[in-house]
């Protein structure tokens, strides 16, 4: 081997090398369990989503609430995918026929989900009850995020189309159950117990409950997380305390077989 | 079928040999041994004088190319910014009109990742494998990949400051490099369970940086391109890139070639100084051509630099179905 050919060698040898370390590095942010991330309806389980996402990021263009951010090169293997972070935006399921679904070329978002009460995207679970203005027996008057807010929400009384900006709306609760009335799956339970279901499908009617306000006697009540949750995280962008009171868990992410 | 063994051969980084005379056509050793007759002199006008003759813009396919890369990708840009919906997606997978459209590599990582075969993208990798095969593979490379053009400017810059800095010097690579790299992508995800590639995947990254806005991810784009304008120019496409290989492969039989005629060809050089994988332009070194007309191998992006800076017109697109 000539000085040349030996140095080319060489050379060649430790660019491969760093090629194949540095793209191994994405492996720690997963070993490590650094990425917890909401994803998006019909998820499959983070290991076969990591494996069968393409990336091409097809989900974020559809969705009508703009809720789907792509994670950057910090998550490692991650980089590219679809995430939520519902305190911002959340799904709320405007799209009523799972858009982001229907988009997805590989199937890491199954396509065995039809509608939004098969998902199981996380569970919602009370994270800071002390914080909870029906537990203390109080009322929300306002905004629920304030003037700032940029998160939009479908409000079917106002437009069955276009989702509106949560900072123009504004409540006035004598209790607030701003997280049940906001609920993606009660409003089309009670949509459906009107005989109005969305769309006129009544597949689209949500078998089993997901969230409802119990009294607790003394005028004040508790939000009761239910099996009918689907995680979409609604109620962790609508709570008008700061922090909020809910947080989504995304351990609790399932799949329709 | 010989051919097409050492077009694989120097695709997976194999150096092209020299043919033997026993090899050539008489024709060609005629054409050969008229070359030699040609005093330098006589040659260097005769070169002069096709230059001046010559009518194409040296710049022309190279135009071209850039202007398909740039709309090709503002395409994507603008279907999801104006939601004009035409190629929805992005590079590694998308819609275009509706229709599935999956790149080779990614979905050839996401199978093995995964470990099942998903229809959606079946139907996607059918129809890039067709549209692809039939324009030449690699051509994706020079005019789709929006890695490519940045490194195309990557490489002006390295030419313009070579001269003036001593220590700005080019650097070979082994190009078998490419092969072993695409065999260890391809393990590591069947091994790990993830698209490990697409971590590092310049063409991934910049395609989702342009539609959805900058990322930090966009920045190990930035360091390879640092890399090849102060060590080695083209060093991604030329020696890394595990999509160029995939892409390398289909286009392997494309019926969409460059040809290069030898009776043209007065072996200037002027190509294999400009192009991105000169092994492919074996056949224009003084006497190496086997026939009067050689199609060149897989591993041609079919850029269209060479046709460009011919002074003889020796090289040209060529679209032949079979043999």
């Amino acid at each position: 081997m000539s000085k040349t050919t030996r140095r080319n060698f060489l050379r060649t040898m430790i660019a491969a090398s760093g090629l194949v370390a540095v793209s191994l590095l994405g492996y720690i942010p997963i070993v490590k369990g650094w990425v917890k991330r909401l994803r998006p309806p019909g998820a499959l389980l983070e290991k076969d989503f990591l494996a069968s996402c393409i990336k091409c990021v097809q989900c974020v263009q559809v969705c009508p609430v703009e809720a789907i951010k792509i994670s950057d090169i910090d998550e490692g293997f991650g980089v590219g995918v679809p995430y939520i972070e519902p305190r911002l935006q959340a799904c709320d399921f405007s799209c009523d026929g799972l858009q982001c679904v229907l988009a997805c070329p590989t199937g890491a978002l199954t396509h065995h989900i039809n509608y939004p009460h098969q998902a199981r995207m996380a569970t919602a679970v009370l994270a800071r009850p002390d914080k909870c203005l029906a537990m203390h027996g109080e009322g929300f008057k306002g905004l629920a995020r304030g003037a700032d807010f940029e998160g939009t929400l479908r409000y079917d009384e106002i437009d069955r189309w276009n989702p509106l900006p949560v900072a123009e709306h504004e409540y006035d609760l004598e209790i607030c159950d701003l997280c049940v009335r906001q609920c993606p799956i009660e409003i089309r339970i009670a949509q459906c117990d009107a005989g109005n279901p969305p769309a006129g499908d009544p597949n689209q009617c949500p078998p089993e409950h997901a969230i409802q306000l119990v009294p607790t006697g003394d005028g004040k009540f508790t939000p009761e997380i239910m099996a009918g949750c689907v995680g979409c995280g609604v109620c962790e962008m609508i709570c008008p305390t700061e922090p909020g009171v809910i947080v989504m868990d995304e351990s609790g992410r399932g799949v329709m077989a | 079928m010989k051919n097409l063994m050492q077009s694989f051969a120097v695709l997976f980084g194999k150096d092209p040999v020299k043919a033997q005379q026993s090899e050539m056509t008489k024709k060609t050793i005629a054409e050969h041994q008229r070359k030699t007759e040609i005093r330098d002199k006589e040659l260097s006008l005769h070169i002069k004088a096709e230059r001046k003759k010559k009518f194409d813009s040296p710049q022309k396919w190279r135009r071209k190319r850039w202007i398909s890369i740039i709309v090709v990708n503002l395409l994507f840009v603008l279907s999801y910014r104006l939601d004009l919906q035409l190629v929805e997606g992005a590079l590694t997978a998308s819609r275009f009109v509706g229709f599935h459209m999956a790149d080779l590599n990614s979905a050839l990582q996401i199978t093995l990742a995964f470990k099942q075969v998903l229809i959606n993208l079946v139907i996607g990798v059918v129809t890039v494998f067709i549209v692809w095969w039939l324009l030449g593979g690699r051509t994706f490379c020079s005019w789709i990949c929006p890695y490519h053009i940045l490194s195309e400017w990557a490489e002006l810059i390295h030419l313009r400051l070579s001269p003036k800095f001593s220590w700005i010097r080019h650097h070979d690579f082994d190009r078998r490099a490419r092969f072993i790299l695409w065999l260890v992508f391809a393990v590591l995800a069947y091994v790990t369970g993830y698209t490990v590639y697409e971590t590092i995947s310049p063409t991934g990254i910049l395609s989702r940086a342009l539609i959805y806005g900058p990322s930090v991810a966009a920045l190990w784009v930035l360091a390879l391109l640092v890399f090849e304008v102060f060590y080695s120019r083209r060093f991604w496409c030329r020696y890394a890139c595990p999509i160029g290989l995939t892409y390398g492969l289909v286009g392997a039989t494309a019926p969409l070639k460059i040809n290069h005629d030898l009776r043209k060809c007065y072996n200037d050089g002027a190509c294999r100084k400009v192009c991105l994988v000169p092994h492919v332009l074996h056949s224009t070194k003084k006497g190496a051509a086997v026939k009067l007309n050689t199609e060149l191998g897989a591993d041609c992006t079919r850029c269209g630099r060479c046709i460009d800076v011919c002074p003889t017109g020796a090289l040209s697109f060529k679209f032949k179905v079979g043999k």
